[in-house]
C-alpha cells in the first residue's frame, strides 16, 4: 500500500515536470541549449542510477559501465542508420544487446570482488572500444555519424522508466537480496541467497539501463567515437554515484543533475573549468563525506513527525 | 533522541535544498548574464561588436591543437581591432571549451549559437568534433569554420551533400599525396616511385591513394607498394623488398612514431634515395627515432612553415613570438588565418548576417594568408599550396611552395 502510494506519486511529480517543462518548451521559454542541457541531464541521470544498482544497492564496484554505455550507442546507432528502423527500436535493441553483454561479462567476473572485479570491469570496457575501433562498418577511429532523433520526450521517458524499474527492484525480495549481498556477502551465503544470481540480475538491469542512456546519448550528439566511451568516461559516471551518495537513488540522480548543470555552466570559464570542477568534487566530499545523501533517500527526508515513515 | 534525529532531518533538507538553490541560482544567474549579454548584443550587433564564436579543445585529449589555434585566433583578433575593426566595428572572441568530447562540442556549438549569438563560429580543431557541430551550423545558419579538420566527410556527407555552412581553412588529407606526387615528378625528376603506407589509418590509406593516382597521371610507374600497421617495429624485410624494386623515390605517409623507425631502417638497408611523408611526421620525436643523418634527403608536406622566406609570413612570426614568446607552429598560423578568412567573408558580405557570411565564404577567390593563398571550391575546401620542407641535420628547411 504505502509502495504503491510513493510509486503514484512520484509518477504525478514526473508528469508535472513534463507539464511545466514541455510548456516551456513550446512557449519557446527554453530554446536549443537549455534542452539540451535538458537532454543531457536525462542520459547523466540514467547512467547513475543504472550504476547505482551494481555499486549502491549491490555493493559490487564496476568501472566499465562506459563499455555498456558503448554497446548500446553503437547498436542503436546501426539500427537507424544502416538498417532504417525507427528510433524507438533501436534504443531497445540498443538496450537488449547491452544487457546480453552484460550478462555475458557479469557470470564469469562477478565471482571476483572489490579490486579484481573493478579490474575486470575497466578491461573489458576497453575491450569493447578497441572492438569498435577497428570495425570499419561503424567507421573505425574516425566514428559513426548520427542523425539527430532524439528530443526531450524521449529522453525523459526513458530516465522515468529507469527510475521507476529501478526504484521497484531495489524494493523488491530481488533488490533485498541485492542489498543484503552489499552488507555482507558471506553472511547472506549462509543465509541462502543465491549471491551469483543477485550479482548477475543486478548487473544485467545496470547494463540494459546504460544502453538505452548509450542509445539517446548516440542519436543526440551527430557523431559517436570509440574515444567517447573511454575509462575517463567510467568514471564520470562513477563520480555520480559516489558523489550522491553510495545506496541512494535519489542522491545518484541529484549528483548526476548538480554536475551536469555544473558543467556547462563552467564552459564560460574555458581555462579555469576543470580546477573548478575538481574543486567542486573535492569540497563536496569534504564536507559530505558520505556523499550529497548518504544512505538516505529524499521521500525518507520530507517524513517529518510521521511514525515508521518508510524508505522508499 | 526524536528531536536530535529530527534537527539531523532538518539539516541534512536545508543541505540539500540549498545546494538546489544554489545550483539553480547559478543556472538563473547565467539565464540573467547571458540574456542580457546576449540581449546587449543584439542592440550592439548593429553599431559596435561583431562576436566570433570559437569551440575549441581548450582542455583534454588534443588540448595542445585547440588552444593553440586559439592564440593564433586571439592574434588576428587583437590586430584587426587595432586596425579598426570591419567598418569601425569590433571583433569579440567567444572562446568556449569543448574538453576534447565531442558532445561538449555539440554542447559549446548551441551555447554560441542560442546564448551568444555569435556571427560566425570556429569549429574545433579534429574532424569528429567538426562534424559533432555541422548540424547545429546549418540549422542556426551560423557559418562555421574549422581550422585543422582535415578529414573529408567533415564538409561532404557520405551521401554527397554538402554541409552548407561548414568550411575549412586547411587542406583536406588526400591533398597532400597529390603535392607530394607533384613534388616528385616535377622537383626530384621521379619516374619510379614506391609507396610504404601505414595500413591501419584512414589517414595514410588517403594519402597513398591520391599520392598513387597523382603519380601515374603525371606519368611516373609505382613499382612497389607494400603496407604496415601502427606499432609495427621491424621494417627490414618489407624494405628490402622495395630496395630490391629500385625505387627512385619512396613515399611513406604514415605517424611518426613508426616512419621514425622506417627512415632509420631504410638508411641502414642502402635505401638512399628522397623519402617523402606528410604532416604526421611533424614532430620532434621523428628526429630522436631516425637520427639526424637518417632523415637527410627526405622531405614532408606541412600547411605552413615558420622558416618561409616570405615577408607577410615572418611579420606574423615576429608578432606572434612577441606575444606568445614562442615560435608559431602550423596551429597558431592556422587559427590565425581562420579570423582572417571569417573576417575577409564578413568584410565582403556587408553584414553580420550568417546566410550573407556564408555565400561570400563559398565565393572566397585568391584570399592571400599565412598558410597560403587559397579560393573555395564547391566542396567547401580551399584550393591552396602545401608547404614542402626538407630535413637537415634534424631541423625542418623550408624548401618551396607547391600549388595543386
Amino acid at each position: 500500500m504505502k509502495k504503491s502510494k510513493a510509486f503514484w506519486g512520484f509518477l504525478v511529480l514526473a508528469l508535472v515536470i513534463y507539464a511545466v517543462v514541455q510548456g516551456m518548451i513550446s512557449g519557446g521559454m527554453l530554446d536549443l541549449y537549455y534542452q539540451n542541457i535538458l537532454i543531457q541531464m536525462c542520459i547523466n541521470v540514467m547512467l547513475a542510477v543504472s550504476l547505482h544498482i551494481v555499486i549502491g544497492i549491490t555493493g559490487q564496484f564496476s568501472i566499465g559501465h562506459a563499455g555498456f554505455m558503448a554497446v548500446g550507442a553503437y547498436v542503436s546507432a546501426i539500427v537507424t542508420m544502416k538498417l532504417g528502423l525507427p528510433l524507438i527500436v533501436a534504443i531497445l535493441l540498443g538496450a537488449v544487446i547491452s544487457a546480453l553483454a552484460g550478462l555475458l561479462v557479469g557470470i564469469p567476473t562477478l565471482r571476483l570482488k572489490g579490486d579484481y572485479l573493478a579490474i575486470a570491469t575497466l578491461g573489458f570496457a576497453e575491450i569493447i572500444r578497441i572492438i569498435f575501433l577497428n570495425v570499419d562498418y561503424v567507421g573505425g577511429a574516425a566514428g559513426m555519424v548520427v542523425m539527430n532523433m532524439t528530443t526531450w520526450t524521449y529522453a525523459f521517458v526513458a530516465v522515468v522508466i529507469t527510475i521507476l524499474v529501478i526504484a521497484n527492484f531495489t524494493n523488491s525480495r530481488h533488490g533485498r537480496g541485492c542489498i543484503s549481498i552489499r552488507e555482507d556477502e558471506i553472511a547472506s551465503d549462509a543465509m541462502g541467497i543465491n549471491t551469483t544470481y543477485y550479482k548477475v540480475i543486478a548487473f544485467t538491469i545496470g547494463a540494459f539501463f546504460a544502453g538505452v542512456a548509450g542509445a539517446i546519448y548516440s542519436h543526440n550528439f551527430f557523431i559517436i567515437q570509440p574515444t567517447t566511451f573511454n575509462f575517463l568516461k567510467s568514471f564520470d559516471i562513477l563520480i555520480y554515484v559516489v558523489l550522491g551518495g553510495l545506496g541512494s537513488l535519489s542522491g545518484s540522480v541529484i549528483a548526476a543533475i548538480f554536475l551536469t548543470v555544473v558543467s556547462a555552466y563552467l564552459s564560460n570559464f574555458p581555462e579555469t573549468r576543470m580546477i573548478i570542477y575538481s574543486l567542486v568534487l573535492i569540497i563536496v566530499m569534504l564536507y559530505r563525506p558520505t556523499g550529497l545523501m548518504g544512505t538516505k533517500e529524499i521521500t525518507s527526508l520530507f517524513k517529518f513527525g510521521k511514525k515508521g515513515g518508510s524508505k522508499v | 533522541m526524536t528531536e536530535k534525529k529530527t534537527l539531523k532531518r532538518f539539516a541534512s533538507v536545508f543541505l540539500t535544498s540549498s545546494l538546489i538553490v544554489g545550483a539553480l541560482a547559478g543556472c538563473g544567474s547565467k539565464e540573467e548574464g547571458t540574456s542580457t549579454d546576449s540581449g546587449g548584443s543584439t542592440s550592439d550587433d548593429t553599431s559596435e561588436v561583431i562576436k566570433i564564436g570559437a569551440n575549441l579543445e581548450l582542455s583534454g585529449a588534443v588540448a595542445s591543437y585547440g588552444s593553440s589555434i586559439g592564440k593564433g585566433a586571439e592574434l588576428a583578433v587583437e590586430e584587426i581591432n587595432a586596425a579598426g575593426g570591419i567598418d569601425g566595428k569590433k571583433i569579440e572572441l567567444v572562446k568556449v571549451d569543448n574538453k576534447s568530447e565531442n558532445s561538449e562540442a555539440t554542447n559549446a556549438a548551441i551555447k554560441l549559437a542560442t546564448q551568444d549569438k555569435v556571427a560566425a563560429m570556429i569549429a574545433p580543431a579534429t574532424s569528429g568534433n567538426v562534424i559533432a557541430t555541422a548540424q547545429i551550423a546549418n540549422q542556426y545558419k551560423i557559418p562555421t569554420v574549422t581550422a585543422s579538420g582535415t578529414a573529408p566527410n567533415v564538409t561532404e556527407n557520405e551521401d554527397g551533400s554538402i554541409n552548407d555552412f561548414v568550411f575549412r581553412t586547411c587542406f583536406i588529407d588526400p591533398f597532400q599525396g597529390v603535392v607530394a606526387a607533384n613534388f616528385a615528378t616535377e622537383e626530384l625528376k621521379a619516374k619510379n616511385v614506391a609507396i610504404y603506407a601505414d595500413n591501419s589509418s584512414d589517414y595514410a590509406k588517403g594519402l597513398a591513394a591520391a599520392f598513387k593516382e597523382q603519380i601515374e597521371a603525371n606519368g611516373g610507374t609505382v613499382v612497389k607498394e607494400e603496407a604496415y600497421v601502427a606499432d609495427d617495429v621491424d621494417f627490414k624485410s618489407t624494405l628490402t623488398n622495395i630496395k630490391s624494386a629500385n625505387p627512385d623515390f619512396v613515399f611513406i605517409p604514415g605517424y611518426y612514431e613508426e616512419v621514425g623507425l622506417i627512415v632509420k631502417q631504410a638508411r641502414e638497408l642502402g635505401i638512399d634515395v628522397p623519402l617523402m611523408g606528410a604532416d604526421g611526421w611533424d614532430s620532434p620525436t621523428l628526429v630522436e627515432l631516425a637520427g639526424k643523418d637518417a632523415l637527410n634527403n627526405t622531405f614532408i608536406t606541412n600547411h605552413y612553415s615558420s622558416q618561409d622566406p616570405d615577408e607577410t609570413i615572418q611579420s606574423f612570426v615576429d608578432a606572434f613570438e612577441a606575444k606568445f614568446s614562442e615560435a608559431p607552429n602550423a596551429f597558431h598560423a592556422l587559427g590565425y588565418d581562420t579570423v582572417y578568412y571569417i573576417v575577409d567573408a564578413i568584410k565582403r558580405a556587408g553584414s553580420a548576417d550568417g546566410e550573407a557570411i556564408q555565400k561570400a565564404l563559398a565565393e572566397t577567390t585568391d584570399l592571400s594568408l599565412i598558410t597560403g593563398t587559397f579560393s573555395v571550391d564547391e566542396k567547401h575546401n580551399p584550393v591552396k599550396s602545401a608547404t614542402v620542407l626538407e630535413y637537415v641535420d634534424g631541423n625542418q628547411q623550408f624548401n618551396s611552395k607547391v600549388n595543386p
